[in-house]
């Protein structure tokens, strides 16, 4: 098949190339992945241009956390959180960070302005959520970060119209010296309807891992769910909230232990057995046996 | 090229066809070494003339003809493909014989096929494939999995016979990727490709066939076993230490239960 191609490839399908497998490198891997297709390219110019193109979305996509300078803390990369295509807000600290994609990461921090924050009203709502949210995360996951956006509706000044607020958990794990990297990302999307006093959360989680130690070996799981509840005050709803994400992600846990555990038994069986379906292993040694009933069949003209 | 073979550690294994055309396209004077690299998804023809489909891979590859090993013919025709000879065809036979029986033990279903060629120093290669299909559209007995793709890949090379043993030198790989989906759980899907290597000597007079068949069964039940043992159970731990179940939460934070 390689004959028939055409021998020389433009660029700009060099580029595409280059950028879908950086789009698709495991969680924490991209550094590595740029590596080698930098070295494959041998054209530094592709190369940046694929680069600068794949990296903010891969950072995007993978919600990845950069810190501070100044060590206030982590901002998250999130199309939530995107100012502009450098600076990603931090909700929390009221700052802007300025990143560099593909070193990824924050070079320069400045206090945001009062345009790029949410009304008071909202703020209330959002900040009540980080608080709660930020207990739970700080319990369930020895390596989450998240943040509340509020992604429509942020200069709402008092109750009587719709705002929405998205809640970001991510939680990586990187030990290239086990050959393991992981990572596990939420999203759930907090829709404010006034008119109906009701709150409706939809939930999407990602959980991906690779171990690479003499082979290749990858989970990506994702599931979606969706809930409800009414509108109250600010700190009860954030402590009604942070409940329904804490219920629906330990439940999701709880069926990717159970999909685990389904593996040898049903789901593996499916694939290969672990043994014949004599229970014993295959007679080699009486081979013969299959040949002389196939001449027999042959002879006697019942394989017909 | 280490680069590359460097890539193909890191991507998705579901993707590596996609990976390897881009590979080839980026690499063209590579090509030949990035075909015997890097083990492809196996591919199907049939063959019309023995009603039975067989494997396609570089070994029974001519041009663009693949060699049936049911017809011993060339699909799409072909004038002067390479054949085994005469004696090698009729081993060739057999073991497509018994390895379609082994197949059908171990995977309930499933697609095999058994190609062998002379090498350079008088002894010769056996190349062992099986593809199986275990979603629940495909031989998958039990319904479970919405996609299920194993594709096993075993090549013996024996060496001459040298006082009544020879040298057998096997290498497999198992390719697979399964998807469970459901409204509770969501889409979980685990691939993963794996290689390893067994070295014997063995005495010629057991039978090549035997001799082969024994040490594809060892290593593939191994290779088995450490993608469920092992390489599942590496990503699973992965998913407890990003998000660690509660009863770990618990021995780690005992003082939470008197809270």
């Amino acid at each position: 098949m390689a004959d028939e191609e055409e021998n020389e490839i433009s660029d700009e399908q060099k580029i595409e190339i280059a950028k879908w497998f950086l789009l698709n490198s495991p969680p924490g891997e991209i550094q590595y992945v740029a590596k080698d297709v930098k070295a494959i390219l041998g054209d530094d110019t592709v190369y940046e241009s694929a680069a600068s193109e794949a990296f903010p979305l891969y950072n995007k996509a993978h919600l990845i956390s950069l810190q501070f300078p100044n060590r206030s803390g982590d901002v998250l990369i999130t199309s939530y959180s995107e100012i502009n295509a450098n600076e990603y807000l931090d909700p929390r600290t009221a700052q802007v960070a300025k990143v560099d994609h593909i070193k990824q990461v924050c070079k320069e921090v400045r206090p945001a302005t009062d345009e790029e924050l949410p009304s008071s009203y909202v703020e209330e709502y959002r900040c009540a959520v980080e608080a709660e949210l930020s207990k739970y995360v700080g319990e369930a996951y020895p390596k989450g970060v998240c943040s509340v956006f509020c992604t429509r509706g942020k200069d709402v000044e008092e109750p009587g119209s719709d705002f929405e607020l998205v809640v970001v958990i991510s939680a990586a794990r990187h030990s290239p010296q086990n050959f393991c990297n992981g990572s596990w990302r939420s999203i759930w999307t907090i829709e404010f309807k006034d008119d109906l006093q009701v709150v409706e959360v939809t939930g999407r989680v990602q959980v991906g891992a690779h171990y690479f130690e003499e082979g290749n070996v990858q989970l990506d799981a994702k599931h979606e769910c969706k809930d409800s509840t009414i509108i109250q005050a600010a700190d009860d709803c954030a402590i009604s909230l942070t409940n329904i994400i804490r219920h629906h992600e330990t439940e999701y846990l709880t069926s990717l232990q159970a999909s685990y555990s389904n593996l040898p038994d049903t789901t593996f069986k499916d694939l290969r057995r672990k043994l014949p379906v004599t229970r014993t292993l295959f007679p080699w040694h009486n081979t013969m046996q299959f040949a002389l009933t196939k001449d027999i069949t042959k002879e006697l003209g019942i394989g017909k | 090229m280490d680069a590359a073979l460097g890539l193909m550690r890191r991507i998705p294994p579901k993707h590596i066809d996609t990976a390897l055309s881009a590979l080839l396209s980026l690499l063209p004077h590579h090509s030949a070494d990035l075909l015997s690299q890097v083990d492809q998804p196996l591919q199907v023809l049939s063959d019309i003339e023995c009603g039975r489909e067989f494997i396609l891979c570089e070994y029974n590859r001519d041009a663009d003809s693949y060699r049936s090993p049911w017809s011993n013919k060339y699909h799409p025709p072909l004038e002067d493909g390479p054949y085994p000879s005469s004696e090698l065809r009729k081993l060739e036979i057999e073991a497509n014989d018994v390895f379609a029986v082994y197949c059908e033990q171990y995977y309930e279903g499933g697609i095999s096929s058994v190609y062998m060629w002379e090498d350079e120093n008088e002894g010769f290669v056996a190349c062992f494939l099986i593809k199986k299909d275990g979603s629940k559209s495909g031989h998958g007995r039990r319904g479970y999995l919405q996609e299920g793709a194993w594709d096993a890949i075993h090549v013996v090379e024996v060496g001459p016979d040298e006082n009544g043993t020879a040298h057998y030198c096997l290498t497999s790989t198992v390719m697979l990727s399964l998807t469970t989906n459901n409204e509770s759980s969501g889409s979980f899907n685990l691939s993963g490709s794996i290689r390893r290597q067994m070295n014997m000597d063995l005495a010629v007079a057991e039978g090549h066939l035997q001799n082969m068949g024994k040490m594809i069964e060892e290593l593939e039940g191994k290779l088995r076993n450490s993608l469920d043992q092992v390489y599942f159970g590496k990503t699973k731990e992965m998913v407890c230490t990003l998000r660690p179940p509660a009863e770990l939460l618990q021995m780690r934070f005992p003082h939470h239960r008197d809270v």
